[in-house]
């Protein structure tokens, strides 16, 4: 039975383990064979393939796109990076403004305790080099949703540098076999989130709601070391995943807590790099495989036609599924970077330059908050694959449903079956379930009690094994009232 | 009363010779009397009536809240105060009320004072004259001053009437010149560059600025933030002192000040000798533009320590000719950066262009800031351009650690204090001052002054006697970084050596019909 994974439609769901074809996606620098290897058969999350198979081109030229990202993630806080505020979604416009939000002259910037614990974690996690020291940076442009006319920001020295981040691809021959990845973190900096501006045509006026001015937000720079929309859309997961497990991001894209803008550029392996274009505010992990692989088939079209690439700024246009140029920001922006006088340098400990007697709530320990980090989903991951011996590809799905590795361990604690079947019952039968009825696993109305319950009938041999997966998912709600042998003495009929 | 200082008028309230109410009124009815000083902007007379019953009511019960309840105060028109207009004398801001006080005018209120009004300065605190702002300029009292008055009679080529008044100095000339005329006793400046000792030494007034990092700045609208410091301007050290011992102290809203580096309150000890003292006296300073009379009252003062037995030694601060420049791009950078909330949307003036965002801020900016302005946020901005930033900026930084070190070296090498000039001459006539443009000037009057401000030190400005023409010449002091006790301490024994006059303005209170006719023929005010 085809593991949901693969099922199509789901509400956004997001898998990290992405299913390829052998011979896609190599890595940067040797793609084997033609463009068309490369971009037929896609990641599943795609609603239908980008481009049908490709023929052979002219000139047999061989093609190597390279991806660089840059992640934001909103910092989990109750206030601001700089200020006293508070950090809501979807609240009444203008409501969570402070002074200094509204760059009211005069306020000065407060820097957020929590928010810097939040880049030291999550640089930590990312095995990056913490910084000791650190500097704010003012990066000025005019703009409706940027009431100071600057962006506080850290350009000269970020908060942490020289980091990893490694998502896993499975390798299609092997079943469940998982083949890491790794892609190189540059830096982590801090820094103020925009206001949002809407704007209404009708009555030719720009709306600004500040709400979000100020938010902490943590920019995550990789390395150009991904090659396709598929290790883009992995690598991005996987760290959704990591901060989510830190607690230092909600991630949730869909409602503006990661954004991704990528820059890509092709050229011929052994060639220069070539001119990137830069594809912004990608707000879903699909878009996000599918702006970037689209556009590098535009730029290897482009360029084959005897044209060329513009290092110009793109939008991703969902409805028609292209990139547009994003004319306005055609002109090179000189920001004027320029330190922030009002924050001094932020200063970092360790145990071993922590000085003596210093108040703990004045200073920040790195090795102390290195000790306390919750474990991260790549340990976790192994730990299910040692322990319950399921396959690597398994321990990816667990972990990429929320909530789904807290319902499948209860089930394991309530259920005598051995732990191979729990895997399989979860992953398949329950998961599917849930992607049927469009649930979420905090919406479930079956428990991991009842789940074990009916694990334990099948395990006494009660009810033979045909006849639990006869059970068609509907029936599952009857799982909702106290099992009892007799119920299953009889051929369960599925209910439609 | 008016004339008094702070110690004795606070040591009256108590005894209820006088009642806060009285003398918010007396203070009021001369801020009336001498409107066309042109010190004030904003005259918060409910306020402070106000605030004056409540002090009244404590001073009955016996519980006034310190030395400063029911003492009338100014406030320069750069510091936000909640609920009274804040303009910085400019346009853009003209109408712009705050929703919040400045962490000093706040550390005032909870002291009891009078908040009897904001005073004028030059647009966004950029100049030397207190002449640049919209509401138009400040006149010296000095100006009608007896002793200046009779000086200028025995010049044949004097002209007659009120034409050819003198500046303050600025840009806190409106404080000075509200402190100098008697309306209150203590008045608020900021300091970048020289703004409160400057028009202290034009105005015969004790001018001082802090060490960077001792006074919040939260609620001060910048200029440039890595120099500016709130000021304090009074008419004696004692005051001064008081003052700013409520001031000082760490400010959670403010990231650059320290953590409590001096006890509170302060109170000033008063030098028995200065024979343990070392002063120091820096060559670089003795340049062909200063006046012979601030020369010569300069070494006077070295010899007056020197004859009460303390050291007094020469000293090199190598790069202070490169000072003036390299503030120069410093300060216009940040202005650059600091004036560009200024866009119409959230507060202040907005120009009436829909267009487009775009359209509606440069119209916007261009209507609201004036020259002066507008001049230094386009130099600002080309010292910040990529291609430029190291060239300029970065190199202006690194100068300015030089002329830092340059300060430090001549403290280490056992000198308490520095004396220096605080201005290349008295006060000029506006018609003279004028003459020169407003950048032109200020890399002028500046020279003495704002090293200090790169260097983040403290340093006052202390009146010392009148000049030919009768009118008032200080000298600076500056001491190292968070010794502002120690450096006032030696001011306060200064200051007593010289016993400077005071200002005599009788004429002026009686005669002020007269002047209030000539006014209306020179005045330039624009106040509406």
């Amino acid at each position: 039975m085809a593991a949901p994974v693969l099922r199509r439609g789901c509400r956004g769901r997001l898998w990290a383990l992405a299913c390829v074809d052998g011979g896609s996606c190599h890595g940067r620098g040797a793609p084997t064979g033609s463009p068309s290897n490369r971009i037929r058969g896609q990641s599943s999350v795609a609603q239908q393939p980008l481009h049908t198979a490709q023929k052979p081109r002219k000139g047999e030229h061989n093609w190597a796109a390279v991806v660089g990202l840059e992640i934001h993630a909103q910092i989990s806080s109750n206030s601001k990076l700089f200020s006293g505020s508070q950090v809501r979604f979807s609240a009444p416009p203008n409501s969570l403004v402070s002074f200094f939000d509204a760059s009211l002259p005069g306020t000065l910037p407060v820097l957020n305790r929590r928010c810097v614990e939040a880049a030291v974690m999550t640089g930590l996690a990312l095995n990056c080099h913490i910084n000791k020291k650190s500097l704010f940076d003012r990066k000025h442009y005019f703009y409706a949703d940027l009431p100071a006319g600057y962006q506080i920001t850290q350009q000269r020295l970020p908060i942490a540098v020289n980091g990893s981040l490694t998502y896993g691809v499975s390798a299609g021959k092997e079943r469940g076999q998982v083949i890491p990845k790794t892609v190189r973190v540059k830096q982590i900096q801090l820094e103020q989130d925009s206001g949002k501006s809407l704007h209404d045509d009708l009555r030719s006026q720009t709306l600004i709601d500040l709400n979000r001015a100020g938010v902490g937000l943590l920019e995550v720079v990789l390395e150009p070391d991904l090659s396709c929309g598929e290790e883009a859309a992995t690598a991005v997961r996987e760290l959704q995943l990591i901060l989510q497990t830190l607690g230092t991001s909600q991630a949730n894209m869909a409602e503006g807590q990661l954004r991704v803008d990528a820059n890509i550029s092709v050229h011929h392996p052994g060639e220069p790099l070539g001119v990137r274009t830069e594809v912004k505010n990608l707000n879903s992990i699909r878009f996000l495989a599918k702006a970037i692989d689209y556009e590098i088939q535009r730029q290897i079209n482009e360029l084959e036609n005897g044209g060329e690439i513009l290092n110009e700024t793109r939008s991703f246009h969902e409805k028609l599924g292209c990139t547009v140029s994003m004319r306005d920001k055609e002109a090179k922006q000189d920001y004027r970077f320029m330190p922030e006088p009002n924050l001094p340098p932020l200063l970092l400990y360790d145990a071993t330059s922590l000085p003596i007697g210093t108040d703990p709530r004045q200073v920040i320990d790195i090795d102390h908050i290195r000790e306390t980090l919750p474990e991260l989903p790549s340990v976790t991951r192994e730990r299910l694959v040692q322990q319950y011996g399921m396959l690597p590809e398994h321990s990816f799905t667990l972990l990429n449903e929320v909530g789904l590795l807290e319902f499948f361990q209860n089930v394991i604690k309530e259920t005598r079956a051995e732990p191979k079947k729990v895997t399989s019952w979860v992953l398949n039968i329950f998961l599917g379930y849930l992607k049927q009825e469009n649930l979420a696993v905090s919406e479930s109305p079956v428990t991991p009690s009842a789940l074990a319950e009916l694990l334990d009938l099948l395990d006494s041999r009660t009810i033979s094994s045909a006849a639990a997966k006869q059970v068609c998912p509907y029936s599952l709600q009857f799982l909702t009232v106290p099992l009892s042998q007799e119920m299953f003495s009889v051929t369960p009929q599925c209910h439609h | 009363m008016l004339g008094r200082t702070l110690r004795e008028v606070s040591a009256a309230l108590k005894q209820g010779q006088i009642t806060p109410t009285e003398l918010c009124q007396k203070c009021l009815s001369l801020i009336k009397k001498t409107k066309f000083l042109n010190a004030y902007i904003t005259v918060s007379e409910e306020v402070a009536l106000k605030q004056a019953e409540e002090s009244e009511k404590r001073y009955k019960n016996g519980q006034p809240l310190g030395d400063l309840d029911g003492i009338p105060i100014a406030v320069k028109d750069n510091f936000s105060t909640s609920g009274i207009e804040t303009t910085c004398a400019s346009n853009m801001l003209k109408g712009y009320v705050p929703p919040y006080n400045a962490t000093v005018v706040q550390k005032l209120l909870d002291q009891g004072a009078l908040l009897m009004g904001k005073t004028n300065l030059d647009e966004f605190a950029m100049g030397s004259g207190s002449t640049d702002g919209v509401f138009g300029p400040v006149k010296n009292p000095w100006s009608y001053s007896k002793q200046y008055r009779e000086k200028r009679k025995q010049n044949p080529h004097s002209k007659s009437g009120d034409s050819d008044w003198l500046i303050t100095g600025g840009s806190s000339g409106g404080s000075a010149a509200a402190v100098s005329a008697f309306t209150c006793y203590a008045a608020l400046g900021s300091d970048t560059g020289g703004s409160t000792r400057n028009p202290a030494a034009h105005c015969g007034l004790v001018g001082f600025k802090p060490s960077y990092g001792l006074v919040s700045r939260h609620g001060l609208i910048p200029l440039v933030n890595s120099m500016d410091v709130p000021g304090i301007l009074t008419r004696c050290v004692d005051d001064a002192a008081m003052v700013l011992g409520v001031l000082a102290g760490h400010d959670p809203k403010d990231s650059t000040t320290v953590h409590d580096p001096i006890n509170k309150p302060l109170v000033l000890s008063s030098l028995a000798d200065v024979s343990k003292l070392c002063i120091g006296i820096p060559k670089e300073y003795l340049v062909p533009e200063l006046s012979s009379e601030i020369q010569s009252l300069w070494s006077r003062a070295a010899d007056l320590f020197e004859s009460e037995g303390a050291k007094v030694i020469e000293v090199s601060l190598p790069h202070t000719s490169y000072s003036i420049v390299c503030y120069h791009v410093l300060c216009t950078s940040e202005v650059a950066s600091n004036m560009a909330r200024f866009d119409g949307l959230q507060y202040g003036h907005r120009c009436d262009i829909d267009v487009s965002t775009e359209a509606m801020y440069a119209a916007t900016r261009r209507e609201g800031f004036n020259d002066v302005v507008r001049g230094r946020i386009l130099s600002g901005n080309f010292f910040l351009l990529k291609e430029n930033y190291e060239n300029y900026f970065v190199k202006a930084q690194k100068v300015r650690r030089l002329i830092a070190d340059d300060f430090v070296n001549a403290f280490n090498s056992g000198v308490d204090v520095l004396l220096t000039p605080t201005t290349l001459s008295e006060a000029v006539p506006y018609l003279e001052f004028i003459k020169e443009d407003n950048r032109t000037r200020s890399a002028q009057d500046d020279i003495f002054t704002q090293p200090v401000n790169m260097a983040g030190l403290p340093a006052v400005s202390i009146p010392v006697a009148l000049s030919n023409q009768g009118l008032p010449i200080g000298l600076q002091f500056i001491g190292r970084a968070f010794y502002d006790q120690q450096l006032l301490t030696v001011a306060k024994w200064f200051e007593k050596q010289v016993q400077f006059p005071v200002i005599q303005l009788q004429e002026l209170m009686d005669d002020c019909s007269a002047i209030l006719e000539n006014e209306k023929l020179a005045s330039v005010s624009l106040k509406q």
